[in-house]
């Protein structure tokens, strides 16, 4: 674990509401959102922890365009038959491990994914650990990797919505 | 205990006799699970414990389980597969906590007794008592046989890099018990090639065991509740199909050929009118279904694109299209079962297929397009189910029979494997581990 790069005030303050304003959206229900915090060409993927560990490339979700997160998206809201829920993203302050020499942040951010069934108690749904690559775009800073390692092996049924 | 021709032993009421109209009380009593776990995983059956791939070298090991018991699956120092108890012969802890490692013996920390990979007992911590004041305190009793107090060995057969394992060591063979139809298909996919490990995905299920099996014995349901089948053809009514059992109707294999894509014509537009079909719709990156045939997939005269097979009651072998994956079924209780997939490949696959089976399992899993849902219409039909044990389930399509077929539109396989189901749960205790 490399030690934390120092950053100017702008790039935290950008940083910060880049990791919280992906929060909110996913948590939103308006799933459109979601690909728009991507790069075209990103690598967005779900993955177990073991799988991370031990090498082994399986991701439960793995995607390598912009393009595929839209056909996720259209799968959520049109294939993929499901119990509705609600969740809600509890995410650390991402710290900038590395500034490449292309100028990409090297960040990471622990998260929680709380999951509450509309006739049920709010649980525990999915917990983790950001590993990103973000980028400044014209449009401001976006994900040109996104990897998300999830401690929680088990997965409660079904994973539908992003994490 | 009485038996009439529509009741068991266990006074389940099995509507018009056969196994059409399944008693919603299969899935809903812990008595009749626990002669399930019995009768099924730890009597006269082989069960799947993993992938020679997942313990490549010496003192390699994997815990897994049979039924609802821990065990590990180890390679001794001279290659040999053992799979043994994960229950200390002293006090009988779980002494495995890791889920796979390397190792040259298994300690219990309770009382450090040791074991080697293949279960014998190698190390009794004052076996022969302590030393003190000239005299030998405690001790075991001079008839203690360490070899007498060995882990659990359990029966074990491999083929095509395949593990299986038995409690009972008098199960028939593996290929027997797999029987002539099922075993072509498994030699199909496990020719010979030396699998690689791609990873797994975990998934806690609150249903019933036997509605994953029955899931996979359902050519109904993918080309209805699955988008993603019967618009991309990758599964539907009108797909060339087959479906094969074993002698005993328990194991099963659904055998598609994948045909349009798009609208159909003549009676096939039937399949294109289900409200799951989207004609407009189109992926945004292709690459999720950028398949290639492989040599392998021909069989005889044809080349299906999609196997399933499950084996009775513990696994499912997955072949779509590129995609191919073991599932192993672990019961937790009546109501819960968990559900791991492990994704593999084979030695000689090039980066590019590699790239596309990983790419490829997007369909599948807990998280898949289109194996998402059926963990979540599974958890649904085990709460009506639970809300409402005298009821009972229909599997009518197609008739009320058992038999193969060359076609899809039926749920043969379901009665034929309540057909099975009935004949061991309904044998009476001391016959119950003679097969039928």
């Amino acid at each position: 674990m490399s030690a934390p790069v120092k950053i100017d005030f702008d790039t935290w303050q950008a940083l910060q509401a880049l990791y919280s304003d992906y929060a909110s959206a996913v948590d939103s229900g308006d799933w459109d959102l979601w690909p728009t915090f991507f790069t075209a060409d990103c690598v967005y993927k779900l993955q177990p922890r073991e799988n991370h560990e031990r090498g082994f490339p399986l991701a439960t979700l793995a995607f390598d365009s912009q393009a595929m997160l839209r056909d996720r998206v259209y799968g959520i809201k049109e294939t993929l038959f499901h119990d509705p829920y609600y969740q809600r993203h509890v995410v650390g302050a991402p710290i900038v491990r590395q500034i490449d020499d292309q100028g990409r942040l090297h960040c990471e951010a622990n998260y929680a994914v709380f999951r509450t069934k509309l006739d049920g108690p709010s649980t525990v749904f999915n917990v983790g650990r950001y590993l990103d690559i973000v980028v400044s775009t014209p449009q401001g800073y976006r994900f040109a990797h996104r990897l998300c390692v999830y401690d929680s092996e088990m997965i409660p049924n079904s994973i539908i919505y992003p994490i | 205990m009485t038996t009439t021709a529509c009741s068991g032993p266990d006074n389940l009421h099995w509507e018009g006799g056969g196994t059409s109209r399944i008693p919603f009380a299969v899935y809903t009593d812990e008595q009749r699970h626990q002669r399930e776990l019995d009768r099924f995983f730890y009597r006269g059956h082989w069960c799947y414990v993993g992938l020679e791939a997942e313990i490549p070298n010496p003192g390699d090991f994997k815990r897994t389980v049979v039924g609802e018991r821990s065990v590990i699956m180890t390679r001794a120092a001279d290659g040999q597969i053992h799979v043994v108890e994960n229950v200390c012969a002293h006090r009988g802890m779980r002494f495995c906590r890791k889920r796979h490692g390397n190792t040259t013996e298994f300690v219990c920390p309770y009382h450090q007794w040791s074991y080697t990979p293949d279960g014998s007992l190698q190390g009794v911590p004052l076996r022969r008592g302590v030393r003190q004041d000239g005299k030998v305190n405690g001790g075991m009793p001079a008839d203690f046989n360490p070899r007498d107090h060995g882990l659990t060995r359990l029966k074990v057969a491999v083929r095509g890099g395949v593990v299986f394992a038995s409690f009972d060591h008098e199960v028939e063979s593996l290929e027997d018990y797999m029987g002539s139809t099922i075993l072509r298909y498994f030699d199909r996919l496990f020719n010979g090639r030396k699998l690689t490990i791609l990873g797994y995905n975990r998934q806690r299920i609150p249903g019933n065991w036997k509605l994953m099996q029955e899931n996979i014995k359902d050519p109904y349901h993918p080309g209805l509740l699955h988008t993603w089948f019967v618009t991309f053809g990758l599964w539907r009514a009108d797909n060339k199909s087959e479906l094969r059992m074993d002698a005993h109707h328990r194991h099963a294999a659904m055998i598609s050929t994948r045909g349009s894509m798009g609208q159909a014509s003549g009676q096939a537009a039937q399949v294109t009118q289900v409200s799951s079909f989207k004609e407009s719709m189109q992926l945004e990156d292709p690459r999720f279904l950028d398949i290639v045939p492989e040599p392998w997939w021909q069989l005889d005269d044809k080349v299906p694109t999609a196997v399933m097979t499950t084996l009775f009651p513990s696994v499912i072998f997955q072949q779509q299209v590129n995609s191919v994956s073991t599932r192993h079924i672990q019961p937790d209780g009546h109501g819960a079962f968990d559900f791991v997939w492990t994704h593999f490949g084979f030695e000689d696959d090039s980066p590019e297929m590699t790239e596309r089976r990983l790419r490829q399992a997007n369909l599948f899993g807990p998280a898949g397009f289109v194996s998402a849902d059926d963990g979540e219409v599974i958890e649904f039909s085990q709460q009506a189910f639970d809300s409402k044990p005298q009821h009972r389930a229909l599997a009518e399509l197609g008739g009320r029979e058992v038999g193969e077929t060359d076609h899809m539109v039926t749920e043969t396989l379901i009665r034929g494997m309540y057909e099975y189901w009935r004949k061991v749960m309904e044998a009476p205790e001391h016959t119950a581990e003679v097969q039928p």
